[in-house]
């Protein structure tokens, strides 16, 4: 079976303006969510306690909310149903230091009277847990961003790796405003969700900038719009083709995953979209506005190849001894 | 068909795979199981701080009790103790005596004197703080551990984390009230006091406020099983639980739990002098900071043994005399953060994962097949010999599998394939422009290389940063990915490439493209 005629060159970047207002729009749509909305921060970010209680029937919410309401400590909580209606969680801001008697065990107390129940998970994050998870992580993204920036520039150019930092920083910022537009739990998964985005989004586009690369170093084409629309078409079938896997599993682990995986599956699921949208319209496009020129680059490139024979003559030399 | 080093290589690994991964998998005896994650199989996951401020001031009241001891014995008059947060400035009747115990403070190691007309200031110096809090924390380390030890648990884990967090991870524990008792026998200070009460203003006690109790050197102190029941007791005590080598539980006559205790041959003797010259008096047993019982001395008592009557369960006098015998914690410590997965949500945690891992592994493999024939056939083959080697290390290396982690192995499989797909879609390239089977198949692996390089290495190095930076399951997930990464790179460039050569003569012979790279049929071809 294939997909996709391979020796037609598609024109992706002559519809580039229209990508270009999409991209505009969406990250800026996204900013202003993020910015005036934010997030609903997890506790492993605000710190709090989450208590997740199974009952053996339909859990009575309401008598919940009425007892809980009594407890300072749960003087703010939201107690709402958590994958079934037999499952409720409860959430609140409040953390205990002590450990002899903890706020699970305060619940568990609270809770007497309101049924057959069993508590199944308890999570709780004290106050400067939160702030250090907070400094953690942004260092991990910038320290990435950082390495992939001198990866890609090593392998390739600057004005790629430029491009390709931009891409990134566009998918993930979108990716998180449809975290925060549909108000999915930000925590310690989402994190590793938003790394992973991070990963999926710069392999997809070093794909792309491969197959660049290459036909920059074997044609002779110098328009550098001609050299990415036929580097992208190549690598269509292929993107297209592990998107779909990639976003089949991903799919699973949504539907699957239960309530617990959500704040990871969800922002995977919109991020394989987003990136592999952006590797074929943003990614590529982006270089050709960092003004990269196709000659300059031969050129360089003819002069790595003189320079290298050059010194492997002068070492040749030395070693027969002439020098 | 003939056999090639890269099929070798992969037959290899298949084996290093299926063997190392077949305990976790078939649930055999012996051989090492995949370890899994706390939020999978269910437990207690802990991070502690220790207040180490506090093992500061512990440190300064020994001090001051040492001093009084050697005051003691030279017939030295002290007026006052005033004691502060890090320091106590001890003031003397007589000022000739001062000079005398500012030379015996100085050879504490550690301590900064001032002396001040009659009056003595001690503190630490900063190394001295420093290294009391470091000791206070690694202290705690392993008393915890010790503690946990004799709990019964199967593998307790006690880090050590950062300056001065205790991370601590309990497998097995199954319910709450098991749960409970785990915290409060971590939390448990289990600092043993002997004190004097202060019989010239015992009378006193219920009118008496805390500031006031202290002007005198003295304390009040509550009764543990009735608090509307206090002592005044003198502040510095006659001996402490360091100076403990044994505990355990005993009955008094009435079938009533107990606990035992023996001192060292220098507690005994500290014991024995000051039961000697306090009969008539009442000491006071304490328990981190709550009098368990004040029986009144009647003679001497040598030979160095005691016991603490309360009311508590024989499991509660177990707990304590695991406490006791495990040594005291030199400061407090409180949670930071604390998660507790029942075992049933665990199970429900690994039955959708798995549920997500097999379906979205079917659509794939399914997929594959359709797509490209044989050549998918080969790509899935890779990838569960791929899914083998990555189980087979996670086992080998003792790593914990978290739900991150499993995450990160059902995401592994949807880019897993891609290398494949980005070979086969060079492979396919190749045949269309006419170049016979065996180039097509070098060149496209040659190519694909280059890229499949590029980016794996890339998203390496965003695993080791990951795997520096995460914590706890986040570092899971990095593990699981780079594993993931190495392996795919050895199945998918060197394993199917040897299955290729392998078959080459094959393919070459028949041409059927459409079999072999599911490759649509054309005219000409």
């Amino acid at each position: 079976m294939e997909l996709f005629k391979e020796d037609k060159v598609y024109n992706f970047l002559g519809k580039g303006k229209i990508f270009f207002i999409a991209s505009f729009v969406l990250f800026f749509i996204s900013i202003a969510l993020i910015a005036v909305k934010g997030f609903s921060f997890g506790i492993d970010f605000t710190g709090g306690t989450v208590v997740q209680v199974k009952y053996t029937q339909d859990a009575p919410i309401d008598k919940v909310r009425e007892s809980l309401k009594k407890s300072e400590l749960f003087k703010h909580a939201t107690v709402s149903e958590f994958g079934s209606s037999q499952e409720i969680v409860i959430k609140t801001p409040s953390s205990t230091a002590e450990l002899s008697n903890d706020i699970g065990d305060t619940t568990k107390e609270i809770l007497k009277g309101t049924g057959d129940f069993e508590i199944r998970r308890v999570d709780m994050v004290g106050p400067k847990v939160g702030d250090e998870l907070r400094v953690k992580g942004l260092t991990a993204f910038l320290l990435t961003l950082l390495a992939i920036m001198a990866t890609v520039t090593f392998r390739y150019e600057w004005r790629f790796a430029l491009a390709a930092i931009i891409a990134i920083v566009h998918d993930i910022v979108i990716t998180f405003g449809f975290v925060s537009y549909f108000e999915v739990d930000f925590n310690i998964e989402s994190v590793a969700a938003l790394l992973m985005i991070l990963g999926y989004s710069i392999h997809d586009t070093i794909i792309v900038y491969d197959r660049v690369r290459e036909n920059i170093e074997e044609s002779k084409e110098t328009d550098f719009v001609h050299v990415i629309n036929e580097a992208v078409s190549r690598t269509q079938s292929r993107t297209t083709l592990t998107s779909l896997t990639v976003f089949f599993v991903v799919l699973t682990l949504f539907l699957f995953g239960g309530d617990i995986m959500l704040g990871f599956s969800f922002p995977m699921l919109v991020g394989v979209v987003i990136g592999t949208y952006s590797s074929i319209f943003v990614a590529a496009q982006l270089v050709v506005w960092t003004g990269f020129s196709v000659t300059d680059y031969r050129q360089k490139l003819a002069e790595k190849i003189k320079s290298r024979a050059e010194r492997e003559k002068m070492r040749a030399q030395f070693e027969s001894g002439i020098i | 068909m003939k056999l090639n080093f890269r099929l070798i290589i992969l037959a290899f690994a298949t084996v290093f795979g299926l063997i190392f991964s077949a305990p976790s998998l078939l649930q055999l005896e012996s051989g090492k199981k995949v370890t899994l994650g706390l939020d999978l199989q269910g437990g207690l996951h802990m991070l502690l701080g220790v207040k180490t401020e506090e093992a500061i001031t512990s440190r300064i009241k020994s001090i001051s009790a040492s001093v009084k001891n050697f005051s003691d014995k030279k017939d030295i008059l002290i007026e006052s103790f005033s004691f502060s947060e890090d320091s106590v400035t001890i003031t003397f009747l007589d000022k000739d005596d001062v000079k005398n115990v500012k030379d015996y403070i100085s050879e504490i190691k550690g301590s900064v004197v001032v002396v001040e007309d009659t009056k003595i200031s001690i503190s630490l110096t900063p190394e001295e703080v420093l290294a009391t809090g470091e000791q206070a924390v690694s202290q705690a380390v392993e008393t915890i551990r010790n503690r946990l030890d004799q709990f019964g648990l199967s593998e307790p884990s006690v880090t050590r984390q950062g300056k001065d967090k205790i991370l601590v991870e309990l497998a097995g524990i199954k319910t709450v009230e098991e749960e409970q008792r785990a915290r409060e026998l971590i939390s448990r200070a289990a600092k043993l006091q002997l004190m004097a009460v202060d019989e010239d203003r015992a009378g006193r006690v219920y009118t008496m406020s805390d500031s006031e109790a202290a002007t005198y050197g003295d304390v009040i102190l509550e009764d543990t099983t009735n608090p509307q029941i206090k002592y005044l007791v003198r502040e510095i005590p006659i001996l402490d639980g360091g100076m403990l080598t044994d505990a355990h539980v005993g009955f008094d006559q009435n079938n009533r739990p107990l606990i035992n205790f023996t001192l060292n041959a220098e507690g005994a003797e500290i014991f024995g002098d000051f039961t000697a010259a306090s009969v008539g008096k009442r000491l006071a047993v304490v328990l981190d900071g709550k009098v368990y019982s004040a029986p009144n001395i009647n003679e001497r008592i040598g030979g160095g043994s005691g016991q603490i009557s309360g009311s508590y369960t024989v499991t509660e006098a177990k707990d304590l005399v695991i406490a006791l015998r495990s040594g005291s914690l030199l400061a407090p410590i409180y949670v930071m953060e604390k998660r507790s997965v029942g075992p049933s949500l665990g199970a429900d945690s690994i039955r959708a994962a798995l549920l997500a891992l097999v379906s979205g592994f079917g659509l794939v493999i399914l997929f594959m097949m359709f797509y490209y024939g044989l050549a998918g056939v080969i790509a899935n083959l890779a990838v569960v010999i791929n899914l083998f080697i990555i189980l087979g290390t996670i086992s080998l290396l003792g790593a914990t599998l978290t739900l991150p982690g499993m995450a990160g192995i059902v995401l592994h499989i949807g880019l897993a394939v891609d290398s494949n797909i980005i070979i086969n879609e060079r492979i396919r390239e190749g045949l269309r422009a006419g170049v016979p089977a065996s180039r097509a198949i070098s060149e496209g692996y040659k190519k694909a290389m280059r890229a499949i390089l590029d980016s794996n290495i890339t998203q390496l190095l965003a695993c080791t940063i990951l795997y520096v930076y995460g914590t706890g399951a986040i570092k899971g997930f990095a593990v699981t990915l780079s594993l993931g990464l190495l392996a795919s790179m050895l199945t998918a460039i060197v394993g199917t490439y040897g299955i290729y050569q392998f078959f080459m003569g094959r393919i070459e012979k028949n041409k059927n493209y459409t079999l072999w790279f599911g490759m649509s049929r054309r005219k000409g071809v």
